[in-house]
């Protein structure tokens, strides 16, 4: 594997392996001594042409753990907000060396348009290409289910999972789709019509306009943010009928099941998707994913990274 | 392909070895076995039953992996990551024998020492190998040794392990491994 650059290019097993991987690494993150020296003299590239917090934090640290050199770059305050090209952007990068690029952007594509190119050699991570992927959330996403609910099971074979929310906009939608079914999972999206994308009826998952009649079954109720930058239309009359029907508030959790727990890719709108006592509820394991999201991509980068399969023949 | 150690003989050198870690520390007070996964583990049980039947106690026994301080990454694939289970009693202060079953560069020993310097500071550090084909790229010995082979370089060293292969048996064939 060279390249992350979306869920439907791994398989069940390697992706079984990558969470085994944050497993083991997640203990690392436990110790005293949280540093590893597994990828020095690694340069890693963030290369940020959209807004992050924790996408780009969580690669950084994930890096940094590893020992690998992090150089961050974001569009605003560099070249890129002169109008410079990503192709030349990427040919900087490889100038200077980069052994991986995580590459966050808000064009669809964005990513393999880089690992296509010959533009540069090294590794292409994607970090959110517009509104089609966000692999490293969905596998910490998967991560946190299976160490939730998992049971000492690899996969997630049985379980059900709510996907609530905003599906038109979301990257972190369509890559959990993907790899939650791969994983056994049995995904159903909640949502507004309109906040459907077309084409809804092919992916694996199945659709249901009702919350209410959805979440006393499910085990997992995975929240997305209304992606109000996004949205160029009106998708929803106001904030507040949404938040009605569309919404997850105490009176809804207390419906859900007894062990069943809320994720939130996050940045969350409190009092519009999620009410601030579900997001500080015991069921909440939002920040949890933080951290595990640490892990994770201390897995990916290992995985990508670490081995140096092109040079076997040559030993 | 030739037998250089039978199920009968490996369990003689296990034995062995047990008895030599107590002569040495003079008992198992203070020592902490830790294996190196995959077959390494699985002989650090073995010496840890053995001792526990003859001095009668239970020794603190786990598994260190050690394939991220490895410095060979990046001649090979990626590897899978093993688990490693220190003993709740930790490793502070305590004589820690590291248990593999084949000593040969020596690479393996040192990468172990860098991750046991991650997780504490014992007292001391010895080593314990099934067998030690030689050929040592660094400046490292086992304290314990089942038993030595001489071997060449383009030969490989296979130890099999009832716990994973099935039947125990070291053999020595031709052709270098990757």
């Amino acid at each position: 594997m060279r390249h992350l650059l979306s869920i439907a290019d791994l398989n069940k097993s390697e992706a079984i392996s990558i969470l085994d991987t944050a497993t083991e690494l997640a203990r690392v993150s436990d110790g005293a001594v949280k540093k590893l020296p597994t990828l020095r003299g690694r340069t890693i590239v963030n290369l940020f042409a959209e807004d992050s917090t924790r996408t780009r934090i969580s690669f950084e640290a994930a890096a940094k753990r590893l020992s690998a050199d992090v150089i961050n770059f974001s569009a605003k305050g560099s070249s890129v907000s002169k109008g410079e090209s990503l192709k030349d952007t990427a040919m900087t990068l490889q100038a200077m060396g980069a052994d991986a690029v995580v590459i966050r952007h808000s064009a669809s594509g964005a990513a393999q348009r880089l690992a296509d190119s010959q533009w540069m050699s090294g590794s292409v991570i994607n970090a959110g290409d517009g509104t089609h992927e966000h692999p490293s959330q969905a596998l910490l996403d998967a991560f946190t289910i299976r160490k939730h609910l998992g049971m000492g099971a690899s996969d997630l074979a049985g379980l059900n999972v709510a996907i609530v929310g905003d599906i038109l906009h979301s990257r972190v939608a369509r890559s959990n789709v993907l790899l939650l079914v791969m994983l056994g999972a049995k995904v159903t999206l909640v949502a507004p019509p309109t906040l459907l994308p077309v084409g809804i009826q092919n992916w694996p998952a199945t659709v249901s306009y009702d919350f209410d009649s959805e979440i006393p079954h499910v085990d997992v109720v995975m929240m997305l943010r209304v992606q109000q930058e996004r949205m160029s239309d009106l998708f929803f009359p106001n904030a507040r009928e949404y938040s009605r029907y569309f919404g997850l508030n105490g009176e809804r959790m207390a419906s859900m099941k007894s062990g069943a727990i809320v994720m939130h890719p996050g940045p969350m709108n409190r009092g519009l998707e999620i009410s601030a006592e579900v997001a500080d509820s015991a069921r909440s394991v939002i920040t949890e994913q933080v951290t595990n999201g640490v892990s994770v991509r201390m897995a990916i980068l290992y995985v990508l990274l670490a081995g140096g399969a092109l040079e076997v023949g040559s030993n | 392909m030739s037998v250089a150690l039978s199920a009968q003989d490996i369990t003689r050198a296990l034995t062995r070895i047990s008895h030599e870690i107590l002569e040495k520390n003079q008992g198992s007070a203070n020592i902490v076995l830790l294996g190196i996964p995959t077959r390494g583990a699985h002989l650090a049980t073995r010496i840890s039953s053995i001792i526990a039947s003859i001095e009668g106690s239970e020794v603190p026994t786990g598994t260190l992996d050690i394939t991220l301080f490895r410095d060979d990454l990046r001649m090979r694939p990626p590897r899978a990551i093993m688990p490693t289970k220190i003993p709740t009693s930790g490793i502070e202060g305590k004589d820690v024998i590291l248990v593999d079953d084949v000593l040969f560069s020596g690479r393996t020993i040192r990468a172990a020492l860098d991750a046991l310097g991650e997780i504490g500071r014992p007292r001391a550090v010895q080593l314990a190998a099934l067998v030690d084909r030689g050929h040592r790229e660094l400046p490292i010995k086992a304290d314990f040794i089942g038993k030595n082979l001489p071997t060449s370089k383009s030969q490989s060293v296979r130890v099999l392990l009832s716990e994973i292969d099935g039947r125990d048996e070291v053999t020595i064939e031709e052709g270098a491994e990757l």
